[in-house]
């Protein structure tokens, strides 16, 4: 299912909108999410998942075609755990 | 760096205050989406949300693991579990990195 598939399902269960409000909606949904991480806060949607940053420490990698030594930085990275509800659901 | 735990709550007042739908509304709004990706989900599609990221399931086969409390082997069912990943564009701003070219 793509953004626009999700849009298309979402219009199809509220006639009374407009297509455009739909995308608003999808849109301000997901940057907001995108927001808290940038800002590092965690977003919990009980049920479905939780959002979060984790951060990676810097460490010594290295060039796979030339087997140098690089210096790679500590990054910070999204991270999704899945909820209960929703993992139950997917075994069910 | 003040870590707070955004909600359900904060998410549909963002909804409320974008596109003036009453409060109520917007957080049926929410929990649809909410809805329709967890059923796309559950019948083993991937949702893909361009300049956020990709939702999709892996089988798990089973495999035996171990108690770390008691060391007793124990067999882990075989499962379907969701994997997260994050766009490009979602990396770099949790990075605080300029983004090049790409407009959301």
């Amino acid at each position: 299912m793509t953004k626009s598939e999700l849009i298309a399902r979402l219009a199809a269960r509220n006639p009374h909108l407009y297509q455009r409000d739909v995308e608003r909606i999808v849109s301000t949904i997901f940057d907001e999410i995108s927001d808290a991480l940038a800002r590092g806060d965690r977003v919990e949607l009980r049920g479905f998942g939780a959002f979060s940053v984790k951060t990676r420490d810097a460490r010594v990698g290295r060039n796979p075609r030339t087997g140098e030594s690089v210096h790679v930085a500590s990054k910070v990275v999204p991270y999704f755990k899945t909820g209960k509800q929703l993992r139950e659901l997917l075994n069910e | 760096m003040s870590e707070r735990t955004i909600t359900r709550a904060q998410l549909s007042e963002a909804v409320y205050q974008e596109v003036g739908l009453s409060r109520n509304e917007s957080a049926d709004l929410l929990e649809m989406v909410l809805e329709e990706m967890s059923q796309a989900l559950v019948r083993g599609e991937s949702v893909k949300l361009s300049s956020f990221g990709s939702f999709s399931v892996r089988d798990k086969g089973e495999r035996v693991g171990r108690n770390p409390k008691t060391g007793q082997e124990v067999p882990i069912s075989s499962r379907r579990v969701l994997v997260f990943r994050p766009s490009q564009l979602l990396k770099a701003r949790v990075n605080a990195e300029p983004v090049r070219g790409t407009m959301t």
